[in-house]
């Protein structure tokens, strides 16, 4: 089991989708080495799971584990502020 | 080209807030956003949800409200108070939240470009879900202070204000404004939907709370212009209190009405017409309230419902005074030919007296109307409120087709004028004034028929006397002069006979 669960809601497949898909994909697997479980999830497919979690802004990320729960926003490309944000010491 | 003609004109959406439709000239622009602003406090969110409430209630029109600013749950209990049950049009699949308000010990992050493409999927997601037409939100201003980069918001905002019209929906869109005149709202809103604009001011003058609505603009659609009174009424919510739209359209009538004394009914040419404003002015004690009651029992007497507004006296007060004069208005009030209401001034504005007086008049459905007085209301608001009011009851009141009789004291025993006398003298059609006359040594009563529309009238100014069977009307004060303007003047019997003689032909 993996200990880091995030989940990433973006609106379809556009340049930014793509662009925070890959900045998260390097900032873990570059900086952190760690085992993860990411659920990537289209809003326009799935309008309720964006209603469930009040996403306004997209793409945003939601680490759901370990806690605290922290709602990025924006295409993760400030390494430094999401890996602070991420607060990941324990891992 | 008149097909073009058509596809041209903004069209319209009844909003169904009373008295709004009125001053919109019909409603909102359909298919377009309405930018709301007010300072904080002035009713943005009570219009947002109306707005919705209304659709569902009169039009079956679903609605999607969008909160910024406070939590779903907390505007279902708030609205509660003014009779909407949010909760059960969720239910029923009329109603959606798109809860977009802060989260608490929420703390968001920001890496990188962003939309608001969520919020945007949420809000189609939720118009497709209850058939929305209408879409409110509250409040834009809130937005900013969430995510704090302004230029991305601004083109989000107008991004989303361009998918709402695709969408074909009428929107709310609220705004916070820091003062009641100045800018438009804060952080530039009115930039991205500045086709129309409505503003809400919660004033404060001479120490009471007004509040008022102007359409500041309507791009490509006409509107009423200028800042009209509105009130808030538990169970109904904004009722708007729409002036020039009551005004000059009155029918008038020929028929004439008995005045409830045989002598004045002499002095007017054969009484009041049936849809005439009768105001009475005098001086505390002159016998405004005697004449109101025989007003009233004349009404009576020929079939009439007679229904009394009363702000001086209280009920018992006036039935013991009509008592006094024979007059039994407990029992006619018993049979429903008569109902008395009495308020003192001070529990309400004047906005909402004016509405509660409406709807009595609207319930009761009475042929005559009294008011005593009028001029008591004037120490619940401002001048120009009052101004207002005093227009707003007269049109109303005609409108109706029913008769009305106002009364006005005058601030000075002798002579004198009121505000009263000022605000509606044009609008009334016949003014009775009632005057002490001071004579030798001794306080007696005048009475004349100032004007009377439409009517020949006795211009004399008669002596009239009160005692348990009620006004009696004599003889004209023949050598004084000087009675209205309350410097007397005794003039000798010869002076008479010689004035009279120069009309003599």
């Amino acid at each position: 089991m993996a200990k880091l669960k995030l989940r990433l809601y973006v609106t379809g497949k556009t340049a930014q989708s793509e662009r925070a898909i890959s900045n998260l994909r390097e900032i873990i697997e570059k900086d952190l080495h760690s085992k993860y479980m990411l659920e990537i999830i289209d809003i326009l497919e799935n309008p309720q799971l964006a209603e469930d979690e009040k996403i306004i802004a997209t793409p945003t990320l939601l680490k759901e584990l370990p806690p605290p729960l922290r709602k990025i926003i924006g295409d993760l490309s400030d390494k430094e502020k999401v890996l602070l944000s991420l607060d990941l010491k324990n891992i | 080209m008149k097909k073009v003609d058509k596809l041209m004109r903004v069209e319209k959406l009844r909003t169904g807030i009373a008295g709004l439709d009125s001053l919109a000239n019909g409603g909102l622009p359909r298919m377009r956003s309405t930018l709301v602003s007010g300072s904080s406090g002035s009713a943005k969110t009570v219009l947002a949800v109306q707005f919705l409430a209304e659709g569902i209630r009169q039009f079956n029109e679903g609605g999607v409200f969008v909160t910024f600013e406070e939590p779903a749950s907390d505007i279902r209990m708030n609205m509660l108070s003014l009779g909407w049950n949010i909760q059960q049009w969720e239910d029923e699949n009329k109603f959606a939240f798109i809860d977009a308000s802060p989260q608490p010990g929420e703390n968001v992050i920001i890496s990188g470009d962003y939309d608001l493409g969520g919020l945007l999927v949420r809000i189609e997601h939720a118009i497709k879900k209850v058939k929305a037409t209408r879409v409110s939100m509250d409040s834009l201003s809130a937005i900013f202070t969430q995510l704090q980069d302004s230029t991305v918001i601004r083109r989000e905002l107008y991004r989303l204000t361009f998918a709402l019209k695709q969408m074909k929906m009428t929107s709310i869109m609220t705004a916070e404004r820091l003062t009641e005149y100045g800018d438009i709202a804060r952080f530039g809103v009115e930039e991205f939907v500045s086709d129309n604009v409505i503003i809400l001011r919660n004033l404060l003058e001479a120490e009471k709370r007004r509040r008022t609505i102007e359409i500041l603009k309507f791009r490509g659609a006409i509107h009423q212009k200028g800042e009209y009174p509105f009130t808030i009424i538990p169970g109904e919510g904004i009722t708007v209190i729409p002036l020039s739209d009551i005004e000059l359209k009155q029918k008038s009538s020929t028929i004439r009405i008995h005045t409830g004394n045989d002598e004045l009914n002499k002095m007017t040419g054969g009484g009041f017409f049936r849809d005439s404003i009768i105001l009475v002015s005098g001086a505390t004690g002159n016998g405004k309230t005697l004449m109101v009651t025989e007003f009233i029992n004349g009404g009576v007497q020929k079939g009439e419902k007679c229904l009394l507004f009363a702000f001086e006296e209280s009920r018992e007060q006036l039935f013991r005074n009509a008592s006094g004069w024979n007059f039994d208005f407990e029992k006619l009030e018993s049979e429903g030919k008569l109902k008395v209401v009495c308020v003192y001034p001070e529990v309400a504005g004047l906005e909402d007296h004016f509405i509660r007086m409406r709807n009595t008049i609207d319930v009761f459905k009475p042929n005559r109307i009294a008011v005593d007085s009028l001029s008591a209301l004037e120490r619940v608001s401002t001048e120009k409120g009052y101004r207002e009011f005093v227009i707003g009851i007269t049109s109303f009141i005609k409108d109706r087709e029913a008769a009305g009789m106002f009364t006005s004291t005058t601030p000075t025993l002798l002579g004198g004028t009121s505000i009263t006398e000022a605000h509606i003298s044009t609008i009334t059609d016949t003014i009775i004034l009632l005057r002490y006359v001071e004579m030798m040594g001794e306080m007696r009563r005048g009475l004349t028929v100032l004007k009377m529309r439409g009517s020949m009238h006795d211009k004399d100014i008669r002596e009239f006397t009160i005692d348990g069977n009620g006004m009696h009307i004599g003889k004209p004060f023949r050598s004084i002069t000087g009675i209205l303007s309350g410097a007397v003047h005794h003039i000798t019997s010869s002076e008479v006979d010689r004035i009279s003689g120069l009309f003599q032909t």
